[in-house]
C-alpha cells in the first residue's frame, strides 16, 4: 500500500519540477520549487528517514523560498 | 476498546471527506476569493478532524496531536488573511454575484501600487 | 476494520492533493497558485499523520509540526511579497 503512495508522490514531484523549470513567470517557478521541497519531505518520511525529512522541509522549502523572494524584491522590475 | 478505535477511524474519514470537498471547491469556484473561502476553511476543518480521529485511536499520542491541532488552528486563518489582503491590493476582479466589499471603504483605491 | 477505513481516508486525501495540483497547474494568476500551495501543504499534514499511524512511530509527528510551521512562513512571505514588498 505504501508503494502506491510513493509512486503518486513521485509523479507529483515530477509535475511540479517540470512546472518549476519550464514556466515563464519566475514567481510561479519559485513557488513550484518550494512545493517540490515539501513533497520530497513527505517522500523521505515515507522512506523512514525523519531527520532527512526535517532538514529537507526546513532548507528546501522555508529558507530557499524566503531567500529567493528577498532577492527578487531587491531587483524588482517596474512591470510586474 | 474496539468501538473507540472504530469511532476514531470514522472521525478521520469525515475529516478526509472535508479535505476532498475543499479540493473540489478550489477547482469549481468561479472567483479567487471564493476559492480562498472554500479551500482554506474546509481544509482547516478536515485537518483538525483527521488529527483528532488519530488522537482517539491512539491515546498515547494525544498531547503531541493536540499541539499540532492548536498550531493549525492558529496559523491557517492568518495565512488565508494574508493571501486575501494581497489579492485585494493587487486588484483581482470579483465575480458579479458578490455584493459587498468592506475593505474598499476603509482604504484608498485598490489595485494602485 | 480500522486499517480499511484509514486507507479509504488516505485515498480521499490523495484526491484532494490531486485536485489542488490541477488548480496549481491551471490557475490564471499567482494568488490562485498560492492558495493551491496552501491547501496542498495543509493536506500533507494529514497525510503525515496517517503515515505516522501506519508506521507506529511518534517521532514522525515532529516532522508534521515543523512542516506546518515552514509552510505557514513560506505562504506569509509570498503574500507579503505580492502585497507591497517583503
Amino acid at each position: 500500500m505504501s508503494i502506491i503512495l510513493a509512486i503518486f508522490l513521485g509523479l507529483v514531484i515530477l509535475i511540479l519540477a517540470f512546472a518549476a523549470i519550464y514556466h515563464k513567470n519566475i514567481k510561479v517557478a519559485i513557488i513550484a520549487s518550494g512545493a517540490v521541497g515539501l513533497f520530497a519531505s513527505v517522500l523521505y518520511l515515507l522512506l523512514a528517514a525523519p531527520d532527512v525529512a526535517l532538514t529537507e522541509a526546513s532548507i528546501g522549502s522555508g529558507l530557499s523560498t524566503i531567500i529567493f523572494f528577498y532577492v527578487l524584491n531587491k531587483i524588482r522590475q517596474s512591470n510586474d | 476498546m474496539e468501538t473507540l478505535e472504530i469511532i476514531g477511524a470514522l472521525v478521520t474519514l469525515l475529516g478526509s471527506i472535508f479535505i476532498f470537498l475543499g479540493g473540489l471547491g478550489i477547482v469549481r469556484m468561479p472567483d479567487l476569493f471564493n476559492r480562498i473561502q472554500a479551500g482554506t476553511k474546509a481544509s482547516t476543518l478536515g485537518t483538525i478532524l483527521s488529527l483528532f480521529g488519530l488522537a482517539i485511536i491512539n491515546e498515547a499520542w494525544i498531547w503531541k496531536l493536540l499541539v499540532i491541532i492548536f498550531f493549525v488552528l492558529i496559523t491557517n486563518p492568518v495565512s488565508s488573511n494574508v493571501i486575501s489582503r494581497a489579492a485585494h491590493f493587487r486588484g483581482i476582479k470579483m465575480t458579479d454575484k458578490t455584493v459587498a466589499d468592506l475593505l474598499v471603504d476603509k482604504s484608498n483605491k485598490p489595485g494602485e501600487e | 476494520m480500522v486499517n480499511t477505513i484509514l486507507i479509504v481516508a488516505g485515498v480521499f486525501m490523495v484526491l484532494g492533493i490531486l485536485l489542488s495540483l490541477f488548480r496549481f497547474i491551471k490557475g490564471p494568476d499567482i494568488t490562485d497558485r498560492t492558495v493551491a500551495f496552501d491547501v496542498m501543504t495543509v493536506t500533507s499534514i494529514s497525510v503525515i499523520g496517517l503515515i505516522a499511524y501506519f508506521a507506529g512511530r511518534i517521532i514522525y509527528l515532529d516532522v508534521a509540526l515543523v512542516y506546518g510551521l515552514l509552510s505557514f512562513l513560506s505562504v506569509v512571505a509570498i503574500g507579503r511579497y505580492i502585497e507591497k514588498g517583503l
